[in-house]
């Protein structure tokens, strides 16, 4: 089985992209990570791109050969959908196709377009990724589904709102300096706490933003990569997914989230690393419940312990496991179907070290994204490596 | 959009739901799983012999929510209270009536309903109090 390398990463700035299409940005992520690679567009075989919500936000499906064509690809070009997880899937699919021998050079990533639609329009069409019986029936929206999942946390195992907001301050706080990040600026723990409820116990800086934007990576085998000598140096050593019951109500703990305890297990058993050896990571915080969710499922803490993480300084810049450098969804942004493939790309240069968050991990030699989809019904996890 | 017609989307769940009014019932298989309808196969087991089963008239609230931002087809109805509710074996998801927000918590008594969601016609599961 061969080794996959990121051979280049490319992003939009995340946030409101008026008049601009959803190919035109994907376009300009697609452009950015070849130049970064350093890949002749010829070369590329395969394009894996995930989006969720394109036939409804732009009226457009069968979007991935579009894609190719807006990038200037000539190659077969396929669309991968698993909600908020569309773009984690398409990466993982695309390391899957290296290891397999089949390919050399895969563009995997995404692109959403949101802001274009109005705020109650995209509450509808993020609802879809729930149960349409038994969740949206009853009006369960996305940030619905997470506060009861939040309430269920605190009811089992304590924890307050004011925990939550030191989530939300942390990410804002990574994101001052990152260009590509939707919110540049502070929120403290306060203005989180005295923020306008969105679906109790979580208030609008609980939540992330409604966002426009593109995620691209270059995909590559080891043997291409040295052949065409390309500085390429993180490696995506693990990938692993899970999936579970899609409604709340279906599943056998509602403040747990097995189905990224085992895309974990599954990446940590590939990469042949645990949760010990992780360094830096990126994890799916579209509210700061799921922040908490995660550090727990992906075994960084005992179920009940993650919730005071940010609270304590474990999980900010300065702590023994920074999470989100990025701004995390939450104040980088959360264009759906390209967040998967952002994870990545910001992982990887925050460890080649071009990352305006990389000196807080100067030493960092293992990362790990966490992308879930919907209510956590699917979850993808990928480990990367970079040699010091 | 949401609110537009599928045909066959409601196929036994309009009658699960209708039952839900008087004595409302889940699907149990062999291994005494529960279930809802629509439904082949148990999804714990894959078992394909589902049987109609009395749901307990009293259940018991598991986490709850106030949703302030709704999505169209709820949008009369905002804030309203949106909750979780164990009934034996199996947890139905619906919206609180005949309590104020203030007064629903983890562990409220509830028993089911069915009311008509205004803006699309179709049915809501309804969670009311009972002692
Ligand atoms: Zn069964």
């Amino acid at each position: 089985m061969t080794g996959v390398r990121v051979a280049g990463v490319g992003l939009t700035p995340f946030g409101e992209h008026d008049g601009r299409t959803g190919r035109d940005l994907f376009a300009a992520a697609a452009d950015e990570a070849l130049a970064d690679a350093g890949v002749d567009r010829d070369d590329v075989e395969q394009l894996n791109y995930g989006n969720f919500m394109g036939a409804l936000a732009e009226r457009q499906g069968h979007q991935a050969p579009l894609m190719a064509e807006a990038a200037g690809l000539h190659c077969p070009a396929t669309r991968y959908e698993e909600a908020c997880a569309s773009a984690g899937v398409a990466v993982r699919e695309a390391v899957r196709a290296v290891r397999s021998g089949e390919q050399d050079v895969v563009l995997a990533g995404g692109m959403e377009r949101m802001t274009n639609l109005s705020t109650a329009r995209v509450t509808e069409s993020l609802a879809v990724a729930a149960d349409e019986l038994f969740e949206v029936r009853a009006g369960v929206t996305f940030p619905g589904a997470y506060a009861l999942m939040a309430r269920a946390y605190f009811d089992q195992f304590g924890g307050s709102r004011e925990d939550l907001a030191h989530v939300a301050a942390k990410n804002h706080e990574h994101a001052l300096d990152n260009e590509y990040a939707q919110y540049q600026r502070r929120v403290t723990p306060e203005d989180a706490l005295d923020a306008p409820p969105i679906a109790s116990p979580l208030h609008l800086y609980d939540a992330c933003p409604i966002t426009d934007g593109a995620s691209a990576l270059v995909v590559v085998s080891e043997s291409y990569a040295e052949a065409n000598d390309l500085a390429a140096p993180v490696r995506i050593t693990g990938t692993g997914q899970g999936g579970d019951r899609a409604a709340l109500q279906d599943r056998a703990a509602i403040p747990e989230t097995p189905a990224a305890a085992d895309a974990a297990e599954m990446a940590y058993d590939d990469a042949g690393v645990g949760p010990d050896d992780v360094d830096v990571a990126e994890v799916h915080d579209c509210f700061t419940i799921a922040e908490v969710l995660a550090l727990e499922s992906l075994g960084f803490y005992d179920p009940g312990e993650a919730v005071g993480a940010a609270r304590r300084g474990e999980t900010t810049a300065d702590g023994a496991l920074p999470v989100n450098l990025s701004g995390g969804l939450k104040a980088k942004g959360h264009p759906v179907g390209a967040t998967g493939g952002s994870q990545i790309a910001e992982l990887t240069r925050l460890l080649r070290g071009d990352h305006p968050n990389s000196d807080a991990v100067a030493d960092a030699t293992v990362g790990l994204t966490h992308n879930a989809g919907g209510t956590v019904a699917s979850a993808v996890v990928h480990v990367l490596e970079v040699a010091r | 959009m949401t609110s537009d017609p599928v045909p066959g989307a409601d196929d036994g769940y309009d009658e699960w739901a209708d039952a839900l009014v008087e004595e409302g019932f889940y699907l149990e298989c062999p291994n005494e799983h529960g279930s809802l309808p629509p439904r082949r196969v148990c999804p714990e087991c894959g078992s394909d012999s589902l049987s109609e089963v009395p749901l307990p008239v009293r259940g018991e609230i598991v986490t709850f929510s106030q949703v302030h931002v709704a999505p169209p087809d709820f949008a009369d109805n905002t804030p309203y209270v949106t909750a979780i509710a164990e009934f034996g074996p199996v947890r139905l998801t619906g919206i609180v009536r005949g309590l104020d927000a203030e007064e629903v918590t983890v562990g409220t008594r509830v028993e089911t309903d069915v009311a008509q969601n205004g803006t699309t016609g179709k049915r809501l599961v309804v969670f009311r109090p009972r002692q």
